[in-house]
């Protein structure tokens, strides 16, 4: 996600007709959409425990709390060309195989442990396809699968107000403060 | 902080359409023109093609949190496909899409690439505008006469010094004084913070240049004190400016120009009005008048004036003119001088660089800060010449990454989270902002050209960048139009040598001062920016010391109808690299100051 960060990056500072806290500045490539297509509660189930294995409960509230099972469908459904839709849902049908190879069991029956076994391996299986795919096709399912969860988590209100600080209001602005390793990062 | 509403003519059916003064628009400078004239006790009609957005009540985002935004302020599809042209880069948003056009009502033909991002409403683009204020110096108004580009600018510093104190104590710019003989100081409001990357990096370039590159914090038209008098609140530190600002904390018209005007009970604000037209009367040799189409009934209306102050946006100001007198002159009022349309310019950008910086670990920020560093112009000043003209600055600044950050050495889970709740690494970063010369092949004009219903794929020719469909030429199909079935725009409009030479230069620097600025890792970068990027569309009708050479006076009048002032982007001679709204905004108040003494001397 280096380019929406240089893209924040860019937006806060440019002089052009730019200001703004606006967060996601990625878009999705233009292509012809379905939208017929829908996502099931039992997908969005799903999809809430992947979430919850990349960004999980601990002292504060984790991905599933955050509803971004939920979210996941709605960015794929509105926001993804139909060809990344594509990739999203065969990538949910993928994992759900490799579980049963790996585990012989379903996901959903999986034990946190085996989950963040598996995930940890499409993860790394994830970088190697994204560091030699070319530039045009899409991103690894599971990198799909990962930028949506912490965006949706970061920008969620657990995830903002709990994991992270958020000030609707700073009222004040000072360049350099104190910190110590721990303290939270603020929310846009 | 409530205001007075201005009175809002809805129905055009008031029963007189006749006023002292109509300005044309109502952005940065159109709300100018209607302050001045107000206030100097003129009736003014104030013209604006969309719709009214009201000070803090229409703007219905301003106060939602991120989570509140279905897609976190993302596009759909579906906005992708409706807005072929605001897709191209940043504008195209969930937070604020009702303050821009919607490009599928107001197409325009590229003949070349032109990224065109409009705001037709109420404020026009001062509610969504980056607030960066900067006076031009001599160095830039004497840039045309000195090296032979364009023609001599009518006016110097010493000209436009008074009206930028007074529009900046009444905008309100918070920025520092330095002592630049390019960037003058002016009547500032206490700077904002620099955070301590950006305190290091400033010093270490001034030493490493020995003062002859500086970095400062940005000027900008934010206000750091509150303006009692204006009912507005200082900057809040939200770094939300462009969904509108509920403490009127930035200049805008609804903030600040439009609540003066209001004030004097000389003002009537009429929205959904697309001016078609000045009226024109050859016999007196000015103008009576506009014809103005009234975008929700397609009713036509005529309202007449002493004086007209033109202040649509630039390009859209000469769409206006190519439309008035075609009678005497077949391409409109102020084609006498063969140069109305012509000398398009904007700022070219999209090139730096940017990197880490080790250290400040112990150090953080608070607040939002809606404002960044500048690296004012430093070449082809004392003695640093360059193989191009004219030159450019930098705008960036250093902050701690945030939880976008690439975090790949920790694949997901608890130490993923954590990683991410907590402020990554400093990072550095400078992006350039370039003057375009003023190219008289650089021109736009009213397409009569016509096009079969087809459409085709529009890609950048150069980067391959999806633009959208449009419509194929065709000799028997039919004119372009707009939603209102009025004729549009096409753009013949591209850099040349000078501006490419100087790109080069704006990347290899900034990758050169930040190494100087012991900053690691960096990355220089040189985007597919095209003209239109910059939002500072400048020129096509200039200001100038003859007429046959320019289209407007040293006092922004139409040689060919001096009642007829135009004080936007439209009138600029030159470019310079500074963000041109400030300058807009003194060279208004200076007209309109210069229109009333003429009015009252007869001769308008």
């Amino acid at each position: 996600m280096n380019r929406r960060d240089a893209l924040s990056r860019v937006a806060l500072i440019l002089g052009g007709t730019v200001a703004g806290a606006h967060i996601f500045l990625e878009g999705c490539k233009p292509a012809d959409r379905k939208t017929t297509d829908t996502f099931s509660a039992d997908d969005i189930a799903y999809l809430d425990e992947i979430a919850e294995t990349i960004i999980p409960a601990t002292d504060t509230p984790g991905a599933k709390a955050a509803a971004v099972g939920t979210f996941m469908t709605v960015m794929v459904t509105d926001c993804y060309a139909q060809e990344e839709q594509e990739v999203f849902k065969q990538g949910m049908n993928l994992l759900k195989e490799a579980s049963n190879k790996k585990f012989g069991k379903s996901f959903m029956d999986l034990s946190a442990e085996q989950r963040t076994e598996l995930l940890t391996e499409t993860d790394r299986e994830a970088k190697d396809y994204m560091s030699a795919k070319k530039a045009e096709e899409p991103k690894h399912y599971f990198r799909m699968m990962k930028e949506l969860t912490l965006l949706g988590y970061f920008t969620s209100q657990p995830g903002a107000e709990k994991s992270l600080r958020y000030m609707l209001v700073p009222g004040k602005y000072e360049g350099c403060v104190p910190y110590k390793k721990g303290d939270r990062a603020w929310a846009l | 902080m409530p205001q007075d509403s201005p009175q809002v003519n809805i129905n055009g059916t008031s029963d007189s359409n006749t006023y002292d003064a109509i300005v044309v628009g109502s952005g940065v400078s159109g709300g100018w023109a209607a302050k001045e004239l107000s206030e100097k006790g003129l009736k003014v009609l104030m013209l604006e093609r969309g719709r009214n957005v009201e000070h803090i009540k229409d703007y219905v985002n301003a106060n939602k949190a991120p989570w509140e935004f279905p897609h976190r302020g993302g596009r759909t599809q579906e906005m992708i496909q409706q807005y072929p042209v605001l897709k191209r880069d940043y504008p195209l948003n969930e937070t604020n899409l009702d303050f821009w056009v919607k490009d599928s009502e107001s197409p325009y033909t590229e003949i070349k690439r032109f990224d065109w991002f409009r705001g037709y409403h109420v404020g026009g683009r001062s509610l969504t505008w980056g607030r960066q204020s900067y006076r031009f110096s001599d160095l830039d108004f004497e840039a045309n006469a000195k090296d032979g580009y364009g023609v001599d600018w009518p006016i110097r510093y010493k000209d436009m010094s008074p009206w930028y104190d007074y529009v900046e104590r009444f905008a309100g710019i918070s920025g520092s004084k330095e002592g630049l003989p390019q960037l003058p100081d002016g009547q500032f409001l206490p700077p904002m913070d620099m955070t301590c990357v950006e305190k290091d990096v400033a010093a270490r370039i001034k030493e490493k240049y020995k003062g002859a590159r500086t970095m400062i914090i940005g000027r900008t038209a934010n206000i750091t004190v509150p303006f009692e008098s204006q009912g507005r609140a200082s900057c809040q530190f939200r770094n939300k400016c462009w969904l509108g600002c509920p403490y009127g904390a930035y200049f805008s018209t609804q903030s600040c120009t439009l609540p003066a005007a209001t004030k004097t009970g000389n003002l009537t604000l009429r929205p959904w009005s697309i001016v078609t037209k000045v009226l024109y009367d050859k016999d007196t040799k000015k103008a009576t008048g506009v014809e103005v189409l009234d975008a929700e009934t397609m009713k036509t209306y005529e309202y007449k004036a002493k004086i007209v102050f033109l202040n649509a946006s630039a390009l859209n100001s000469t769409w206006i003119l190519f439309n008035s007198a075609t009678d005497i002159w077949p391409d409109g009022l102020g084609s006498s001088s063969g140069e109305l349309g012509h000398n398009v310019m904007d700022h070219h950008l999209g090139v730096g660089a940017s990197g880490m910086v080790d250290g400040y670990e112990d150090q953080y920020t608070f607040g939002r800060r809606a404002n960044g560093i500048y690296i004012p112009r430093y070449q082809n000043i004392n003695g640093d010449k360059r193989d191009y003209l004219r030159g450019f600055g930098y705008q960036g600044g250093g902050s701690r990454q945030g939880w976008s950050r690439s975090a790949e050495e920790v694949a997901l889970g608890v130490a993923l989270k954590e990683t991410l709740s907590e402020p990554g690494s400093w990072t550095m970063n400078i992006g350039g902002f370039g003057e375009v010369l003023p190219y008289h092949e650089n021109r736009i004009f009213l397409d009569k050209n016509t096009y079969s219903d087809k459409l085709e794929q529009f890609n950048d020719p150069v980067t391959g960048k999806d633009l959208g469909m449009r419509p194929v030429p065709d000799k028997n199909g039919k004119q372009r139009l707009d939603k209102w079935g009025l004729p549009v725009l096409a753009f013949d409009v591209e850099w040349k040598e000078n501006e490419k030479k100087m790109r080069r230069d704006m990347l290899n620097d900034a990758k050169e001062m930040l190494e100087a600025a012991g900053v690691k890792n960096i990355n220089g970068r040189d985007g597919d920016g095209t003209m239109g990027r910059g939002i500072h569309e400048m020129g096509t009708a200039r200001m100038g010391k003859d007429p046959k050479t320019s289209v407007l006076n040293k006092w922004n009048q139409v040689w060919d109808a001096p009642n007829v002032f135009i004080t936007d982007g439209a009138c600029m001679t030159s470019a310079a690299c500074v963000n041109p709204s400030l300058t807009y905004m003194a060279l208004t108040a200076r007209a309109a100051d210069h229109a009333v003494e003429e009015l009252k001397k007869g001769n308008l």
